[in-house]
């Protein structure tokens, strides 16, 4: 019953061109299979990243699980290579489900910073996919291997010309 | 029970007899079999659930003809293929949607008698684990089933219920991928998924049922008095409160058919979406792996374990909360030990925690019908927690209890709710004004039951339980 091997070949890298995408925009693409966001962050949304009141809820701030590649992605409480480049494998770690963009404050909660919310159990999570205390999600979106071919070009699915962390797979896969 | 001695019979049938004992087998489960005689409302949806599971198999194998577990085709092979295309396929879907929604909320009431006249005890036990076997069985049919219209809510449905799970540690990710046969729910998914559903569930669905009947049959029925009839034989060796199931059960079994008929054909005919309910309207869209609905729940039968998950905020203990609430289930013969079967001489404030179980079970499912809002989830959290405290207080009704123990119990259940949002606030998960505002139900509810048996110890009294049966004219 394990996956065949016409579905293991396709973790193949994809190219996302990122030039269209308006600052506070969110682009669905997809790699693996698997959904793959990327926010154009705005320079408020990327100020709620370090506000105390947020870090403090958060159950990981310092991306501490093994749900990036490598320390790089981590950036401070960026989690992207460009802060104003957000890129994320859109699956909520509590059960898959893709949670919808909430960027307007004090919405989902009272205290809300902007961020991600599942519709499936109500995880919530921040404008860098951090999750947020009382979510059933127990860590982090996981940010998948990706490096800046050109300034507007990304390629998802491994982290250097020379295919790095390809085969790199996040603690909750 | 006398056991089938090789009749006399004449003719073919007792040539046939000779060499596969029908005639004998019919006289002990039917003719032979006695029955206690004061079977009421209660005792009709053992031999309905039957009935719908001949049904499902009958209309299952006919959509199975015409579907097509295939990614690209499964979802037009359903509301065009069957439901436009073929002759009375629409019909055939329908019945076996209804029939779905209709067989568990047979099961539930079925369940519901066992708790209520004590059918779980001595020397029922095993008979009781059997059913909730077969209701796991059958949760797993449903949930298999509902993938494969392919539509938006029967993929999303999927897709999480399989990452359940991956809460597992360690070994969970392997386990999850291995049953989707892929990093997310595909095609070999819903291909597995099929020959799940309409091949190996419907058989050991089979094979459960019959053990079922078999331990039934051989423990003999209770009945609403709880009393045991195989205790007062008359000198033929037939219990003095028993009929023979057949015909007297079975003609009031088939009058429990056809209201039941009338109900069923009724959604059949004339709502056959169950305002939404039968069938989810988010599944007249086909499935899409990078939009996950808004509002996206289970189907109404397992709302109420989706309100637990989602009261914790933890991945592993939201799964292992609704997990245990099976466990309460299946637990029943030890936690009520009193050696009172039946509801009816029971004490007062037994019969009112008995009462609660059902309606907290709905009341679940109300709120698991909302949006997953923090308010809700907290909600949900402490209708889980009275859950769990009815099933916790039925170990105190074993027999009367002391003041003493009375204050340790009401202690004990207070601190765990009260410790649960303790916690909830410590990891910062929710503000105590959000909290406070739901939390004074399972703890006035503790209070109510075990304050009132303080003050009032006539309230855990339990009644005498009569020698005979109290109720049905007929005598044999
Ligand atoms: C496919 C599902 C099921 C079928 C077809 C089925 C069938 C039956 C039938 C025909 C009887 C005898 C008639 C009656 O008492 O109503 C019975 C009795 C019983 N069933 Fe089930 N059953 C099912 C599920 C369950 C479940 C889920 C449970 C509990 C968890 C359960 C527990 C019992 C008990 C305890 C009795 C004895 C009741 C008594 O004598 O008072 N059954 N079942
Ligand atoms: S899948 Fe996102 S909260 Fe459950």
């Amino acid at each position: 019953m394990n996956p065949g091997k016409a579905i293991a070949a396709l973790g193949a890298p994809v190219d996302i061109d990122v030039s269209k995408v308006e600052p506070g925009q969110l682009l669905l693409a997809e790699w693996k299979k698997k959904p793959v966001w990327i926010l154009h962050r705005k320079d408020w949304m990327l100020k709620t990243l370090s506000e105390p009141g947020l870090l403090k809820r958060l159950k990981d701030a310092a991306s501490q699980a093994n749900q990036q590649p490598a320390p790089a992605y981590v950036n401070g409480n960026y989690r992207a290579l460009k802060p104003h480049m957000f890129i994320a494998v859109a699956l909520c770690t509590h059960a898959q489900c893709i949670p919808d963009y909430r960027p307007a404050p004090h919405t989902v909660t009272q205290w809300w910073y902007g961020g991600f919310h599942c519709p499936c159990h109500g995880s919530m999570y921040d404008f860098s996919a951090r999750v947020i205390e009382g979510s059933p999600a127990p860590l982090n979106m996981p940010v998948p291997p990706y490096y800046w071919v050109s300034d507007t070009v990304v390629r998802v699915g491994e982290g250097s010309p020379s295919g790095a962390d390809k085969s790199w797979t996040p603690s909750i896969w | 029970m006398t056991t089938g001695t090789t009749s006399e019979q004449r003719g073919l049938m007792g040539w046939i007899n000779h060499r596969i004992p029908v005639v004998d087998m019919w006289r002990e489960h039917l003719t032979g079999y006695a029955a206690p005689k004061n079977f009421n409302f209660w005792y009709f949806f053992g031999s309905l659930s039957m009935l719908v599971l001949v049904l499902q198999l009958a209309t299952g194998l006919f959509l199975a003809i015409h579907y097509q577990p295939n990614t690209h085709l499964a979802f037009w092979s359903v509301l065009r293929g069957i439901m436009r295309d073929s002759h009375w396929g629409w019909l055939i879907r329908y019945m076996h949607v209804t029939g779905a929604s209709l067989f568990f909320v047979l099961v539930y009431l079925h369940m519901y008698r066992g708790i209520m006249y004590g059918s779980y005890k001595k020397p029922r036990e095993l008979l009781w684990l059997i059913g909730i076997a077969i209701y796991l069985v059958l949760a797993g049919e449903a949930f298999l089933g509902y993938l494969l219209p392919w539509g938006q809510m029967s993929f999303w449905g999927s897709m999480v219920v399989v990452n359940f799970v991956t809460a597992i540690p360690v070994i969970g990710n392997g386990i999850a991928e291995w049953l989707r046969g892929s990093f997310i729910v595909g095609q070999p998914t819903l291909n597995r998924f099929f020959v799940f559903h309409v091949f190996l569930m419907p058989f050991a669905l089979m094979a459960l049922v019959l053990v079922h009947i078999i331990a039934l049959h051989q423990v003999g029925s209770n009945n609403p008095d709880g009393v045991n009839i195989r205790e007062n034989l008359n000198k033929d060796g037939w219990p003095k409160d028993g009929i023979p199931f057949h015909p007297y059960y079975s003609v009031k079994d088939i009058f429990g058919v056809s209201v039941f008929m009338l109900v069923f054909f009724w959604f059949v005919f004339y709502n056959p979406s169950g305002w939404g309910y039968l069938v989810d309207k988010l599944n007249f869209a086909p499935a899409n792996g990078i939009k996950t609905p808004s509002d996206i729940h289970p189907l109404w039968f397992f709302l109420p374990f989706y309100a637990m998950l989602r009261g914790v905020p933890d991945k592993l203990y939201g799964v292992m909360t609704f997990a245990a609430a099976f466990v309460m289930l299946a637990a029943m013969p030890l936690l009520d030990r009193n050696p009172i079967r039946s509801i009816r001489y029971r004490s007062f404030l037994y019969k009112v925690n008995l009462l609660a179980m059902p309606v907290v079970f709905i009341w679940l499912g109300v709120i698991a019908n909302g949006q997953a809002t923090e308010h809700n989830m907290v909600i949900g959290m402490h209708a889980t927690l009275l859950y769990y405290t009815t099933f916790f207080l039925l170990p105190y009704f074993n027999r009367q209890r002391s003041a003493m123990t009375t204050i340790v119990w009401l202690v004990v259940l207070e601190a765990l709710v009260w410790g649960v949002d303790f916690w909830m606030y410590a990891i910062d998960a929710h503000s105590w004004g959000l909290m406070l505002q739901t939390n004074w139900i399972p703890t006035l509810y503790i209070a109510f039951i075990l304050l009132l048996a303080l003050v009032s110890p006539k309230l855990t009294q339990d009644g005498k339980v009569p020698e005979r049966l109290t109720q049905g004219g007929l005598t044999h």
